[in-house]
């Protein structure tokens, strides 16, 4: 376990889960203290729902006219830098051109992709994060991090209350 | 059957990384000792020269050139099936994405290494790349064989992407239960997941893209592959439908080695409950529909050439179809057509053992389809004179069954290395085909209180 100040909760399904998060609210904990990690999407309940806005589309559009740009002038700058005799044909040829621009287009942004969602999910972070390993093992964890001294208490009644099978805490 | 508990399946698709059975272990030596003797024919073949090999003029083009067209286009079998699938968000497509994902992986590595083993000089095959050089001999862009470099590349890196990307959280399930040096090595694959709602959203995100991005990509590396050949004055070569003929063709032997890996999996990691009789029948019908096409396209290209009546091209023509090459050709259209369609076809046939039969049939077609695409039209270009023939060495027979060999070793490692199945989007996602998957129905978790 990290050394983050934390308090959680270990909940044996999405519904007590769902139910301690709301109570978390409820006991006024701002959203972005609340933890919450689980070994499936849950996709359907409304404690995963936080935090969906995302630019990756358009940083994948980004990524794409970039790759495109460099595939656009590697191919023109290589047919001029290298002119071959072409038989009055154009000398930066058209498709093969375009088939180069195309690919590196593709290129250019599944790297970006990649890249955005190493950063924005927080992938290959150094920083210790709160983690338990009973996650992999089917349990939801909710839980505040930095908790105010004086709150710790209605933080874990209010998990205990909602469903959860332990509460641990870190510092 | 008894429904399964998420806990119930991940355990279940957890149990094939651990210990291996001394079947295991024959079978991976063996395949180990088909590669190692491929191996020591290319070296052979590099220390010795390019002559070992069958290919002489006037055909340069032979079994290396056949095993990467086979390849690339077996590599479809993954990608691009489980993109298609993922966006059309088919339910079904869970216990199927990763085997099919693999396949692409691999057969893709394994068929880029063709051209540089046809090379006469591998070491110089960083010729073919397109950097800059002062001795002014920057490759050719209008060649599609510079084409190829880029469309490759960049599917391999779609496809890599496509497999590793959700590879991640079932990477966090094994690092959490594994102790010492494997704890350390699954933590670094997976990357400091813990499995936030941030990251669960991204990664979907990330999918999507990945899936909108990659089915393009799929379809113009066999496009581009097929202009290799539609570009060259070559007869019966120089078609216009040869793109999307090369495509189907892909897609077709593609989905033909999922179902053969499949099946493998299913007994040997006993993934009965898992890989069901509806994964096969699907998976058949898109068989059966892209064997109606291949059909279509074998038709179309033979009755145009038929109806050119040009001289070069009929002489390609009757050579395969009455000529030395027509046992092949017939042989191709029976393991392509003929074996598959009804079996297919007849809902009865259309069993694993089935599937699996039909399967092998169109892989053995397929491949017999690239080797005459390549070799009659070049053993018989234009003038007489120029015709010739080809035989190929025990050096280029050793290398083609040292890939396939590859190809199995690599996918038998894969599978004791990572779940074959992905755990997650099993547990995450409803099993809508009810008489088959009723067993598969992840169980909701036992909460007393809710």
């Amino acid at each position: 376990m990290a050394s983050v100040n934390s308090i959680y909760g270990l909940f044996p399904g999405p519904d007590s889960a769902d139910r301690g998060v709301r109570a978390l609210r409820a006991a006024g904990v701002a959203q972005e203290k609340i933890l919450v990690m689980a070994s499936e999407p849950f996709e359907e309940y409304s404690f995963t729902q936080a935090e969906h806005k995302t630019l990756m589309p358009w940083l994948a559009v980004a990524g794409g006219i970039a790759g495109g740009t460099c595939g656009y002038l590697l191919a023109r700058l290589t047919q001029v830098a290298y002119p071959i005799a072409v038989g009055n044909m154009p000398r930066v040829s058209p498709f093969p051109t375009a088939i180069v621009t195309y690919e590196l287009t593709m290129f250019g942004a599944v790297i970006t992709t990649v890249i955005t969602l190493i950063i924005t999910a927080r992938l290959l972070r150094k920083r210790p994060a709160p983690y338990d390993e009973a996650v992999s093992h089917g349990k939801i964890l909710i839980g505040v991090v930095d908790p105010a001294e004086n709150s710790r208490d209605a933080v874990e009644s209010s998990l205990r209350q909602a469903g959860a099978e332990q509460i641990k805490s870190t510092s | 059957m008894a429904a399964k508990t998420p806990e119930q399946i991940t355990e279940d698709l957890l149990r094939p990384l651990g210990n291996a059975s001394g079947k295991y272990w024959t079978a991976l030596a063996f395949f180990a000792g088909v590669v190692v003797s491929a191996l020591c024919a290319f070296a052979w073949q590099v220390y010795a020269g390019i002559g070992v090999a069958g290919i002489r003029r006037p055909v340069f083009w032979g079994f290396y050139i056949t095993n990467f067209v086979f390849w690339i286009g077996l590599s479809h079998a993954g990608t691009l099936i489980s993109a298609i699938l993922r966006l059309a968000n088919a339910t079904w497509r869970r216990p199927v994405t990763r085997c099919a994902e693999v396949i692409t992986v691999f057969a893709l590595s394994i068929g880029a290494t063709f051209p540089i083993i046809h090379l006469g000089r591998p070491w110089l095959a960083f010729w073919l790349f397109p950097y800059p050089s002062e001795r002014g001999i920057w490759p050719n862009i209008r060649s599609p064989l510079l084409w190829d470099f880029f469309a490759i590349n960049t599917y391999l890196l779609g496809s890599v992407t496509f497999l590793v990307l959700p590879m991640i959280p079932d990477m966090a399930l094994i690092r959490d239960r594994a102790t010492g040096l494997r704890k350390k090595i699954y933590g670094i694959v997976a990357l400091g997941w813990r499995g936030t709602p941030k990251q669960w959203h991204r990664l979907e995100s990330a999918m999507q893209i990945m899936a909108v991005a990659v089915i393009p990509v799929a379809v113009s590396v066999h496009s581009i592959v097929s202009w290799d050949f539609a570009m060259a004055p070559v007869p019966a070569w120089h078609s216009t439908i040869f793109a999307p003929y090369f495509v189907c063709g892909a897609i077709f032997s593609g989905i033909a080695a999922l179902i053969i890996a499949m099946a493998l999996l299913r007994k040997f990691l006993h993934l009965e409950e898992y890989l069901l009789r509806m994964h096969f029948e699907n998976l058949g019908k898109l068989l059966l529909v892209m064997s109606l096409l291949w059909f279509y396209f074998v038709f179309a290209e033979r009755l145009t050439v038929w109806y050119g009546n040009d001289p070069s091209e009929m002489t390609v023509f009757w050579v395969t179809q009455t000529g030395s090459f027509s046992p092949l050709f017939w042989l191709m259209v029976v393991c392509n057509f003929v074996i598959p369609f009804p079996i297919l076809a007849i809902k009865k046939l259309r069993t694993i053992a089935g599937c699996v039969i039909a399967s092998i049939g169109v892989v053995i077609g397929m491949w017999l389809e690239r080797y005459l695409i390549i070799v009659p039209s070049l053993s018989h270009k234009y003038l007489p004179y120029s015709f010739g023939s080809y035989r190929p060495t025990w050096v280029e027979i050793t290398i083609t069954c040292g890939t396939f060999a590859a190809m199995a070793l690599l996918y038998m490692l894969f599978a004791k290395t990572v779940p074959i199945i992905s755990i997650w989007e099993l547990k995450s996602g409803p099993q809508t085909q009810s008489d088959h998957a009723t067993a598969l129905q992840p169980v909701p978790h036992a909460e007393g209180a809710d």
